[in-house]
C-alpha cells in the first residue's frame, strides 16, 4: 500500500528554504545579544604564561574578557557519540573551555564578550598573550617517535590508540613461491567540511536553566556535553536545533556550545552569541583525519590474494574528538572488501599539533578507499590485469557475513553496481581506446569501489524514538531525535510516516526543530543512519498510533478492530471496503467526546540491533594535459545500492553532494600548514581550493535497488557513501591515461608536475 | 558589520580629489571587493573610506578623438567583457577580466580598483602591461598620464600621489590596431580563484600573415609586479610565423621573468607553466590574427 515512499515528492522544507523564510540560528537570535569572540593561540604548542586584557577591556562596548586562567578546570569530551555508561568505552575527555596548554595554532586562549561584533573584534586584537613556546610536531609518524613533543600528557608517544586485525598467518603465507609483491604508501590530506553555514550558537538562561540554540547535528548529545563541560546537571541544559546549513560531520561534535553557555553564565545569564568565521571554521572546529597508509599485497599471477598487510597512521591533531573510530573503521573495511585468508592490519591514532580531526562524511572510508583502491590498481599494473576483472575476481562475494557486525551481503551488489556504471560510462570501449597514447593530452578511465555500513551498531548504542500526535482534522505531527541537516530526512520521514500510518503525505507535519525539552531522545544525524534507524521507530510508532486509532474507530463504529483499516486518511471496513468515516471526523469526535475524550498520540523507542552493508562504485573519465599538469574531469559516474529509494530525487541530490566532495578530495582540497610555525596557511575559501561548479562535469548517478531485509523500509546508508570512491576513481583514471601512479591526494598540478618530471613526461 | 571610522561619498572627480586632500589617511573604495575583505580581516579595520562609487563620469568605455580607447576606471569587469569597443579592439582584455572571481565579483569589481591594488595576480594587469596601457590620474594639479609599467612601483604599491584618483585606463590606437591577443589564467580551479600565473600575449602580423611584426608578452605572478618579457618579444619581431618560433619565443621568456617560491607554488613549477602558457598564448594569438602555424 506504499503510496508516498519511492516517489520524488517535493522537499517538505523546499519553499521555506527557497524563499529565505526558514529560520536558522542567526535568524532566531535576539538583536540584543552580546557577541562572544575567541582569541586563538598564535603558536602551535606551548603554555600561556600570561594574558594582558587591559587594552581589550578598555575598548568601548566590551562587557567582559575571560581567559584560560578563568576557565573551570574541567576536561570534557566533545565527540558526537552516544554516551557509554561503561567508563572504558567513554570518549576521551582532553580539552577545557579555554586552554593554558595550547596544542595547535588556533587553540582557544581567551574570549571577549562585547556589545557588538566590531568591539569584540577590536578587543580580541588588543589582547596580549605571553607564551612559553614548546617544540611542535605536525607529521603523524614524527609524532610517534621517542622524544617527539608530548602533546597530551596521558598518551605515551602521542599514541591515542592502536588496534589491529589478524586473519590467518601473514608471515607464513607470504613465503609461498611465485608471489608478486606490491607495496605502496598512500597519503590523504587534512580537509574541512566547508558546510555553507559556519557553526554558531547562542545561549541564555531561563528559569535557572541554560538554553543553547545551536547549529548542530546532535542536540541531545550536545546537551550532555554542555552539562559535562560546565559541571551542570544535564536536566539544567536545554538545546534547540533549528534548520542548519549543513554539517557533514563537523557539527557531529560539541563545538562552541559549551564555551558560549559558559560565557552566558559569566554575564549573569544574558543572551550571548558566538559565531565562527570561515577562517575559524577551517582551523578551530574539526577537520578530516589525514591518514597515511602502508599496504603490502602478495598476489598470485592469476590475480588471487595470498597475504596482505596494512598499517594506517591517523593524524588526530590536538584533541581526541572522535579519535580512533575513524581509522579503525577504515582498517576494518580492509579485510572485508577483498577477503584474503592471511591479513595483518594495524592502525594508530596519533596526537599532533594540528587542528583536531573529527567526524567527516565517510568517517575514515574516503581515506581507506583512496589507499586501498589506488593499491588495487597498482596491483593490476604489476599483474597486467584489467582493474575491472581483478575486482570481479576478488571483491566481497554475495553471501559474505562479517563475524563482528553480523552484516551480510544479501545481494550481488558489487557486480550489479559495476555493470551499471561501466555501461553508463562505456568503460570497456574507452579502456581499450585509451591504451598506448603518446600525445601531450591523454585520456583515461578509472574505477573504484567502496565499502560502507549503516549506523554504528554493534560498536555503539542504536536506538531511535518517535512521537506522533493526531490533530482534530486527521493530520498529524511527528518528531524524532534524528535531525534534518540539509540531507532531506524530514521529507523522507514524512513519506515513511504517511505510508505507515495510512494518511496522505499532505496530512503529515514534521516538527523539524529538535528541542531537548520536548523532542524524544535520539542521538542525531551521523553514520548515514537517519533513514535506516529512523525507519524502525517510525514504523513502530506508526503501528502503535494505528492501533490506538483503530481502537477509537471501534468505539465510534462498533465494528471489531479486526475488520477495520486506516487507508489514505479514511477508516475503512475491510470486509466490504466501505469508508465508515474520515480520520478527521474520528479525531474530532475522539477529542471532544463528552463520554470518552482521548488525545490520540503514540511514542515509542525502537531498539536497533542490526546494521547493513551499503556498497557501490565510481567510474571516472579524465583528460590529462601533461605539459600544463592539469586534469580535466570529463565524467564521473556513481552507482549505489542503498536498498529501496525512499525519494529518488533526494537520493540523487545526496549523491551529487558526495561526488562533489570526492572531486575536491581527489583533485584540489588540502589544508596546509607552515612547517616552521605550524600556522595554517590557507584557512579561507580563496586559498583552500574547494572545487567549484566550473570544476565539475555533469554528475551522473545510478542506483541498484536491492531492498535491505533488516530495514522496515528496505533502506540502507546513502549519506556518506557518495563521498568515498570518487577520489581513487579519478586517481586510477589518471594512471590509465598517463601510466603515472600518484600516491597521494589531492592530485594538484603541483603534484603532477613533480610526478610527470620523475616519469620523464616533462623535461624542463 | 564593518569596522569603519567614516565614509565620505564623492559626488564628482573634483570632489573626490578634494576629499583625498582633506583626508589623506583615507582609503579610496571603488567596487569594494578588495577593501571590504581587508577590513573584515582586520588589515584595514577602523579605516576612513572615500567612495567613488557614484562617479558615472569615469564609468564606461569610449574612443577619444585620436582613436585612443578610454576605459573609465569605475567600469566593472562584466561591463568591460560585454562592451562592443572592447570586443572589437582588445577582446583579450574582456576575456581576461571575465576570469576574475565569480559573477557577483565581476559585477562590482572595477578595472581601476584592480590596478590600484598593485597586485601581480590581477587578471587585468598582465593584459594591460602587454598592450602598453596608459594610466590616467586626476589630482589637484590636473590630469597626468603614466605608463602602466611605471604605475606599478612594487607589490601592493602604485604611483598614486597626494590627492589623486585614477580616472581611466587608455590604450593607444598604435597599440591595438591590427593586434590580436590571448590570455591564459593558470589557476588551481576554474572559477573563484586568483592566478598562479597569468600570461597575456598579443601579436601583429604582416599583411600576408606570414611574419610577426610585433609580439608582446606580459606575465602576472612571475615577479612582484606584472612584467614584460622583452627578450622574447625582440626575438619574435620580424620573424616568420612558425611553430618553432612559438617554441623559441616561449623558452626565451625565462630570460626576463622571476617567479618566486611560495607555499602557493614553487618557482620551477611557475617557470614551467610560464613557458608552456607563453607558447600556447602565442600560437592562439597568431591564429586569431589570421596566421597559420
Amino acid at each position: 500500500m506504499s503510496k508516498s515512499v519511492g516517489k520524488s515528492v517535493t522537499r517538505v522544507d523546499a519553499y521555506e528554504k527557497a524563499t529565505g523564510r526558514a529560520k536558522y540560528m542567526d535568524d532566531l537570535c535576539g538583536r540584543e545579544a552580546l557577541i562572544a569572540k575567541i582569541c586563538h593561540s598564535t603558536i602551535a604548542h606551548g603554555f600561556v604564561k600570561s594574558v594582558d586584557t587591559a587594552a581589550a577591556e578598555a575598548v568601548p562596548g566590551v562587557v567582559k574578557v575571560l581567559t584560560c586562567f578563568d576557565a573551570p578546570d574541567i576536561e570534557f569530551p566533545t565527540a558526537g557519540h552516544p554516551w557509554s555508561t561503561d567508563p572504558h568505552h567513554q570518549d576521551v575527555a582532553d580539552r577545557k573551555l579555554l586552554n593554558q596548554h595550547v596544542r595547535y595554532y588556533g587553540d582557544e586562549v581567551a574570549v571577549v564578550i562585547a556589545g557588538d561584533e566590531v568591539a569584540a573584534a577590536q578587543a580580541v586584537r588588543a589582547i596580549r598573550v605571553e607564551y612559553e613556546e614548546l617544540p611542535f610536531v605536525l607529521d603523524v609518524q614524527e609524532a610517534m617517535k621517542d622524544g617527539a613533543p608530548q602533546i597530551q600528557e596521558r598518551c605515551q608517544n602521542n599514541i591515542l590508540a592502536h588496534s589491529d586485525v589478524r586473519r590467518g598467518d601473514y608471515e607464513a603465507a607470504r613465503q609461498e613461491p611465485g608471489l608478486i609483491r606490491v607495496e605502496g604508501w598512500y597519503d590523504t590530506p587534512t580537509v574541512q567540511h566547508c558546510h555553507i553555514e559556519n557553526h554558531g550558537c547562542f545561549a541564555y538562561e531561563e528559569a535557572g536553566r541554560m538554553v543553547v540554540v545551536s547549529s548542530t547535528q546532535i542536540p541531545h548529545i550536545v546537551r550532555r556535553v554542555v552539562g559535562q563541560a560546565l559541571g551542570l546537571p544535564w536536566g539544567k541544559v536545554r538545546i534547540i536545533k533549528p534548520y542548519i546549513g549543513g554539517g557533514f560531520g563537523n557539527k557531529q561534535d560539541a563545538l562552541y556550545e559549551p564555551l558560549c553557555a559558559w560565557c552566558c553564565a559569566q554575564v549573569g545569564g544574558r543572551l550571548v552569541k558566538l559565531e565562527c568565521s570561515r577562517e575559524e571554521t577551517f582551523v578551530s572546529n574539526r577537520v578530516r583525519h589525514a591518514i597515511r597508509t602502508h599496504i603490502i599485497s602478495y598476489v598470485r599471477p592469476d590475480g588471487t590474494l595470498a597475504a596482505r598487510k596494512l598499517e594506517a597512521f591517523s593524524n588526530q591533531g590536538a584533541y581526541a574528538s572522535h579519535g580512533h573510530g575513524i581509522v579503525a573503521k577504515g582498517m576494518n573495511a580492509f579485510p572485508q572488501l577483498y577477503p584474503c585468508p592471511n591479513v595483518e592490519c594495524d592502525s594508530w591514532t596519533v596526537y599532533t599539533n594540528r587542528p583536531s580531526a573529527g567526524a567527516m562524511r565517510g568517517y575514515g572510508i574516503p581515506q581507506a578507499m583512496f589507499a586501498g583502491e589506488s593499491h588495487i590498481d597498482d596491483i593490476c599494473q604489476a599483474l597486467h590485469m584489467s582493474p575491472l576483472e581483478f575486482r570481479r575476481k576478488n571483491l566481497m562475494p554475495m553471501g559474505y557475513v562479517d563475524g563482528f557486525s553480523k552484516n551480510e551481503l544479501y545481494s550481488d551488489t558489487f557486480h550489479q553496481c559495476m555493470d551499471k556504471a561501466l555501461e553508463m560510462l562505456d568503460y570497456r570501449k574507452k579502456f581499450e581506446e585509451y591504451q598506448n597514447q603518446d600525445g601531450p593530452v591523454r585520456r583515461g578511465v578509472g574505477l573504484a569501489v567502496f565499502w560502507y555500513n549503516t549506523a554504528v551498531w554493534p560498536i555503539s548504542l542504536e536506538s531511535s524514538s518517535c512521537r506522533m500526535v493526531l490533530n482534530q482534522d486527521g493530520s498529524l505531527q511527528f518528531q524524532t531525535g534524528e535531525t534534518e541537516i540539509g540531507q532531506g530526512c524530514d521529507t523522507a520521514y514524512s513519506q515513511m510516516v504517511a505510508d505507515a500510518v495510512g494518511v496522505p503525505l499532505g496530512d503529515v507535519h514534521v516538527v523539524s526543530t529538535q528541542d531537548t525539552d520536548v523532542t524524544p531522545f535520539g542521538t542525531g544525524a551521523y553514520a548515514s543512519r537517519q533513514t535506516y534507524i529512523g525507519g524502525f521507530s517510525i514504523m513502530q510508532t506508526a503501528l502503535a498510533l494505528r492501533e490506538r486509532i483503530l481502537a477509537v474507530a471501534h468505539e465510534q463504529t462498533r465494528m471489531p478492530v479486526s475488520n477495520l483499516d486506516l487507508v489514505d486518511g479514511q477508516i475503512v471496513r475491510k470486509s466490504d471496503g466501505r469508508i465508515l468515516k474520515s480520520l478527521g471526523d474520528l479525531a474530532t469526535e475522539s477529542l471532544y467526546s463528552l463520554e470518552h475524550s482521548q488525545h490520540i498520540t503514540a511514542e515509542t523507542t525502537a531498539q536497533i540491533k542490526s546494521n547493513a552493508y551499503s556498497f557501490g562504485c565510481s567510474f571516472a573519465e579524465v583528460e590529462v594535459d601533461i605539459p600544463m599538469c592539469k586534469v580535466n574531469l570529463l565524467r564521473l559516474v556513481n552507482v549505489h545500492d542503498c536498498g529501496t529509494l525512499i525519494n529518488p530525487a533526494l537520493a540523487e541530490a545526496q549523491v551529487h553532494g558526495g561526488m562533489s566532495m570526492a572531486i575536491g578530495y581527489g583533485l584540489s582540497e588540502e589544508l596546509k600548514f607552515d612547517e616552521k610555525t605550524g600556522k595554517p596557511l590557507n584557512n579561507n575559501l580563496l586559498d583552500y581550493k574547494l572545487s567549484t561548479f566550473m570544476d565539475h562535469p555533469a554528475l551522473e548517478v545510478g542506483f541498484v535497488e536491492n531492498p535491505e531485509p533488516t530495514s522496515p523500509y528496505g533502506t540502507k546508508a546513502l549519506g556518506e557513501p557518495p563521498a568515498c570512491s570518487g577520489a581513487p576513481a579519478i586517481r586510477n583514471a589518471i594512471l590509465n591515461a598517463t601510466g603515472v601512479a600518484i600516491d597521494s591526494c589531492p592530485i594538484t598540478p603541483h603534484v603532477l608536475y613533480r610526478k610527470f618530471k620523475e616519469a620523464g613526461l616533462i623535461n624542463d | 558589520m564593518y569596522d569603519m571610522k567614516a565614509l565620505y561619498q564623492a559626488k564628482s572627480v573634483k570632489d573626490a580629489v578634494a576629499l583625498r586632500l582633506a583626508h589623506p589617511g583615507a582609503q579610496v573604495i571603488a567596487g569594494g571587493s578588495d577593501v571590504l575583505v581587508q577590513m573584515r580581516e582586520g588589515k584595514r579595520a577602523g579605516a576612513e573610506l572615500i567612495s567613488i562609487q557614484a562617479l558615472d563620469e569615469i564609468r564606461g568605455v569610449s574612443l577619444d578623438t585620436d582613436g585612443t580607447l578610454r576605459i573609465g576606471s569605475m567600469t566593472s569587469f562584466s561591463h568591460i567583457t560585454r562592451d562592443p569597443l572592447i570586443q572589437t579592439y582588445i577582446n583579450v582584455l574582456g576575456e581576461a577580466v571575465d576570469q576574475v572571481g565569480g559573477p557577483q565579483i565581476r559585477n562590482i569589481g572595477t578595472i581601476g580598483g584592480n590596478t590600484c591594488n598593485g597586485v601581480t595576480s590581477a587578471d587585468s594587469a598582465s593584459t594591460l602591461h602587454a598592450w602598453d596601457a596608459v594610466v590616467e590620474l586626476t589630482g589637484p594639479g590636473g590630469v597626468r598620464r603614466q605608463s602602466i609599467q611605471e604605475f606599478y612601483i612594487k607589490a601592493g604599491k602604485v604611483d598614486l600621489r597626494e590627492g589623486e584618483i585614477q580616472t581611466a585606463i587608455l590604450i593607444s590606437k598604435e597599440s591595438y590596431e591590427n593586434c590580436f591577443g590571448h590570455y591564459i589564467k593558470y589557476a588551481m580551479r576554474n572559477a573563484m580563484d586568483i592566478a598562479t600565473l597569468g600570461t597575456s600575449v598579443n601579436v601583429r602580423l604582416s599583411a600576408d600573415k606570414k611574419t610577426v611584426e610585433r609580439a608582446r608578452v606580459a606575465f602576472g605572478v612571475a615577479g612582484p609586479v606584472p612584467l614584460r618579457a622583452g627578450t622574447a618579444e625582440r626575438l619574435a619581431a620580424g620573424q616568420p610565423v612558425s611553430l618553432e618560433l612559438a617554441e623559441q619565443f616561449a623558452q626565451t621568456v625565462k630570460e626576463d621573468i622571476n617567479p618566486r617560491d611560495s607555499w602557493r607554488a614553487a618557482k620551477d613549477f611557475r617557470l614551467h607553466i610560464a613557458v608552456e602558457s607563453a607558447k600556447r598564448a602565442f600560437i592562439e594569438s597568431v591564429r586569431l590574427a589570421g596566421g597559420v602555424l
